[in-house]
């Protein structure tokens, strides 16, 4: 008999970092499903695509970098990074947008800065924001939004994606950027005018979001994240909607439910927010991050220049994480004040 | 029902008691050795009171608490001390530790006992000490020695009795309460005699039904409180505990008692119960041994110093391979290096797990920061910050996270889903910053007595320039007085006759009787001691058959001669001397004496080895004889017992001294004799 020598504790609990991304990966799909039913199968290609280059990228940077391929690839976190860029990203984009992103996701934002665990920006984003700057013109076009099983056919998807992009003339400003370029309509004629709009938000994206927030829901049963961010981002973008809502005047930047089932709201509030790399780590930071993030998307969503604004906030949120924990420190067992002391 | 409160954090795991609650608690019988350490507890380690060769009775006094913090060891049955040396002891480092190694003789005869049931007439403080007296020390696992506990400086309000036993497989307090509650109701008594709380709390972890039910009945008399704790590791923890029971967390850095919190573990109760009403001090302890290479997992009632491996063989142990052994719980117990390594007070469990039962931890993966371990933090840490402050080296904020509020619970490292070793990480930064600590202390240290040796130089030098100083205006003074009164005699001149004149008066002295005596004694002296290693020579010459022995020979006679002639010369000049002495001296008896002395030297210089050898064992046979009529005498004097072990000391190496010279006068006579 050779004893062995391992230091306490003994046994360890059931979860793991690998089951936390497939967890992960699991709560998009309705969200993927909802867009796929509206815009077509360009999603899943983004996402198929995405995938194929963040693995490619993730396991050439583990070689430069001497690690282990196998071991870290199996930790799925090039993988949730990749679904959730081929989700931001609009459906149809060209193969080129898609790879300039997740290069610049996996190998810049993650692997420079010493791989995962180690980077400060969520590299998701980072990868969007580089897109979205470098090309304006491919990045601010959606594809219309059809009914249900209209939209983009998984042939004309992929040739959208690598040999002909998507025509101007199925593309269509987002009811975001409707939202904001009105200056005459009240909410309500402009809602009456506009195909873009659905009942809660817009046409397709209200589905989207509320996949994306049942998927969010699944998450925190299974204690992935802690509901502290989300609440508080989504808590704080209705305030700021309903503060601003000016009776639906032209003036109006939209209702709370609108803000809520448009754009990457819910995406953002469940799969991005909650990133833990990236964002504060105790209670209070939490909620304090996730309100900044709310207040911010809402700024930059109604009076920035961009029509959606979840990557810059999170981007910002990320920069506050590390000052939000130097303040927000939670009092150790012990160090408060005794009951019944003054 | 009394209102509970919840602590921060805290985690789930499997619970594994099951399997050892099947059979009642079986005593584990008197192994062949036991190994007591002289360190079982928290404080300094107790200083040793037998010696090896002795024989102890059950429950005689082996090593004595040493100091405030420290406690006592007993021998845990009748038996001889065969030795006390350095052993592999229950320690997450391995090292060896002084242990007492006990030969049971099989009688298991106690020592005396006073028992005693009438402990509610004493003063606390007598309670006290004979508690300390009986070697108690925490058996929850902490091993503070409980004498400190029970001597608080404030007032106890609140007593809290710890059932709480929330680390899985551990079993070891359930089954005490289950088949001792009326001895642990007894002992919480005597607490309740010895604090005075307002009041008693017995806390139970309600996955423990049958304990919980037991101990309601066996306490209905008495004022405490069971009260059943909701399952959540590490409810058992004292801190954890007091919040669940009070709603008050001990503040940082003090202890419960400053709080007026009492915290004391059920098994160390029953022991207390023992010492004060049946005069037995700690001895034995129940533990669990438990684990899937077992075939019969069970509680045990073992004698203190018990090797682990003869536990695990009662239990039916099947080893695999790669065995690991866990000394503690799964959550804090540490793996052991060897299965010799004895039971000792804290020794609440022992676990044999099979590999698939508790497998070889993953590797570890990247941090995330799930924040999932400051979720089940009981502390409140953010052990994720921890983390990379210890990897960093950032002492400066880990200290500023409050790392020594860390109880090493293993929560973190539990829920980690990137299996890392947080809990490893955080032990060896506590380690490294207590050691940066002492070295700052040294260094403080050693530049104030740097400092300290300057002001003293500086101090020793101005003195020095200040004498100088005055000395120079006294012969200033000197000077002019010596002027003014017209006396001419220069000082220096004066000086330096007094020097001669010194001088001369000892060249005188030497030059005397005196050293004649001595140049004629020491010329003699040498000339024996050469005479002697001419001997010698020649005798190694010539058992060796060498070329040399004629020439050595005519060297030991002209040696010889010379010797006798300078022994003459002295002899001479003494008598000269003797006489001119002896008409003004009386006679002296220590030049007797000497005399005497020499001439027995001369006397034996000419005898043989084997005549030297009669000699010598004569005068040794005389010594010894001295000895034991002292010995005799001290015995019926009554000395003290220091001067006699002293005194028998002596006659032992007289005896062996005789012995020796005995075998070598033997081993010559026979030599001579096949000469």
């Amino acid at each position: 008999m050779s004893l062995i020598s391992i230091t306490s504790p003994h046994g360890h609990g059931p979860v793991s970092t690998a089951q936390i991304m497939r967890y992960v990966l699991l709560a998009t799909v309705p969200g993927i499903v909802a867009l796929t039913l509206f815009f077509g199968f360009g999603t899943l290609i983004n996402i198929l695509w995405s995938s194929v280059i963040a693995l490619g990228c993730e396991a050439l940077m583990l070689r430069l970098r001497h690690r282990s391929i196998g071991f870290y690839l199996s930790d799925y976190s090039a993988l949730v990074t990749a679904v959730l860029l081929g989700i931001a990203l609009p459906p149809g984009s060209p193969w080129w947008l898609i790879a300039v992103a997740i290069v610049f996701a996996i190998i810049v934002a993650k692997h420079l800065y010493g791989g995962l665990g180690y980077n400060p920006f969520n590299p998701a984003m980072v990868g969007y924001v580089v897109v979205l700057i470098s090309f304006p013109m491919q990045m601010t076009h959606w594809l219309a939004p059809q009914s249900p099983g209209n939209g983009l056919g998984f042939l004309e998807a992929l040739s959208a994606c690598f040999i002909d992009p998507v025509a101007d003339a199925m593309t269509m400003a987002t009811p975001l950027d409707l939202i904001k370029q009105n200056k005459a309509l009240l909410i309500d004629d402009l809602w009456q005018q506009s195909p873009q709009f659905g009942t809660l938000g817009g046409t397709g994206w209200e589905w989207g979001n509320a996949g994306f927030a049942l998927g969010g829901l699944f998450l925190l049963h299974k204690k992935v994240f802690s509901w502290h961010a989300p609440v508080a981002m989504l808590v704080t973008l209705a305030l700021m909607a309903t503060v601003f809502y000016d009776s639906g005047s032209s003036a109006s930047g939209g209702s709370p439910l609108f803000h809520w089932f448009s754009g990457a709201t819910m995406l953002g509030a469940f799969f991005i927010l909650t990133d833990p790399v990236t964002s504060a780590v105790s209670v209070k930071g939490r909620v304090l991050y996730g309100a900044l993030i709310g207040a911010l998307l809402y700024l930059i969503r109604v009076w920035g220049n961009y029509p959606d604004a979840v990557a810059f906030a999170v981007l910002i949120g990320n920069f506050c994480a590390p000052f939000i924990d130097h303040y927000t420190q939670p009092v150790a067992y012990g160090h408060g004040k005794r009951k019944g002391d003054v | 029902m009394r209102r509970l409160y919840d602590f921060h954090g805290g985690v789930h795991p499997a619970q594994c008691k099951t399997q050892s609650t099947t059979t009642p608690i079986h005593f584990a019988g008197i192994p062949p050795l036991l190994i007591l350490p002289l360190s079982q507890h928290k404080g300094s380690p107790a200083t040793l009171r037998v010696s090896v060769g002795e024989h102890v009775k059950k429950g005689q006094l082996l090593a004595e608490a040493s100091s405030k913090i420290s406690a006592s060891v007993h021998a845990p049955t009748s038996g001889e001390i065969i030795t006390i040396e350095e052993r592999p002891v229950a320690h997450p480092s391995g090292l060896p530790e002084r242990c007492v190694v006990l030969r049971p003789d099989g009688k298991d005869q106690w020592g005396e006992r006073n028992p005693r049931s009438d402990y509610i007439t004493q003063d606390p403080a007598t309670l006290v000490a004979q508690i300390r007296r009986a070697g108690i020390a925490g058996m929850g696992g902490a091993g503070f020695p409980s004498d400190i506990k029970l001597s608080p400086r404030q007032p106890t309000t609140t007593l809290i009795i710890n059932g709480a036993e929330c680390e899985p497989y551990i079993t070891a307090d359930d089954m005490l309460m289950r088949e001792r509650s009326s001895e642990l109701a007894k002992g919480i008594a005597i607490l309740q005699h010895i604090l005075q709380p307002q009041e008693t709390l017995l806390g139970i972890e309600d996955n423990k039904p049958e304990a919980l039910a037991i101990m309601q009945a066996a306490l209905s008399n008495n004022p405490a409180d069971v009260v059943s704790v909701p399952t959540k590791y590490p409810s058992g923890g004292k801190n954890q505990l007091v919040e669940i029971l009070t709603g008050h967390q001990i503040p940082s850095g003090t202890r419960s008692a400053d709080s007026g919190i009492a915290c004391i573990n059920v098994g160390t109760c029953v022991a207390i119960y023992h010492a004060i009403c049946l005069d037995q001090p700690l001895i034995s302890r129940i533990t669990t041994v438990t684990g899937n290479t077992l075939q019969q997992p069970q509680n045990m009632d073992v004698l203190l110093g018990t090797p682990v491996q003869y536990l695990l063989e009662q239990a039916g142990h099947k080893a695999e391979q790669r065995q690991r052994l866990i000394m503690g719980g799964p959550m804090m117990g540490f793996t052991l290096a060897s299965a010799d390594v004895p039971v000792v007070k804290i020794t609440n469990c022992i676990i044999a797990p099979s590999a698939k039962e508790i497998p070889e931890p993953s590797p570890a993966q990247a941090c995330i920061r799930c924040g999932l371990c400051a979720d089940a933090c009981p502390a409140t840490l953010l052990p994720q910050q921890m983390y990379w402050f210890a990897r960093g080296r950032e002492f400066d904020k880990l200290e500023q996270h409050q790392l020594f509020d860390c109880i090493e619970c293993g929560a973190c490292s539990w829920v980690c889903p990137s299996h890392i070793p947080l809990v490893q990480y955080y032990r060896a930064a506590k380690a490294d910053i207590i050691q940066l600590r002492e070295e700052s202390e040294k260094a403080e240290h050693a530049k104030a007595r740097f400092e300290a040796r300057q002001v003293r130089l500086e101090r020793l030098a101005a003195e020095k320039d200040a004498k100088r100083a005055a000395r120079k205006r006294a012969a200033e003074v000197r000077a002019k007085t010596a002027q003014t009164t017209g006396d001419n005699t220069d000082p220096i001149a004066a000086a330096i006759a007094r020097a001669k004149a010194k001088k001369a008066a000892q060249q005188q002295a030497t030059s005397g009787t005196v050293g004649e005596a001595e140049k004629l004694e020491s010329a003699v002296l040498s000339i024996r001691k050469r005479l002697t290693t001419a001997e010698q020579k020649l005798a190694q010459a010539q058992t060796d058959g060498s070329d040399l022995v004629a020439a050595l020979t005519t060297g030991v006679e002209k040696t010889r001669e010379k010797l006798a002639k300078a022994e003459q010369a002295l002899a001479g000049y003494q008598r000269q001397n003797t006489v001119k002495n002896t008409t003004d001296d009386m006679p002296d008896p220590v030049k007797d004496a000497i005399a005497r002395a020499k001439a027995r030297r001369a006397a034996a210089a000419n005898r043989t080895p084997a005549e030297k050898a009669r000699a010598e064992i004569n005068k040794l046979e005389q010594r010894l004889e001295k000895t034991r009529q002292k010995v005799a005498q001290s015995e019926a004097d009554n000395e003290q017992e220091k001067v006699l072990i002293a005194l028998r000391a002596t006659v032992e190496r007289l005896d062996n001294k005789i012995h020796q010279a005995r075998s070598a006068l033997a081993e010559t006579e026979s030599e001579s004799v096949s000469k």
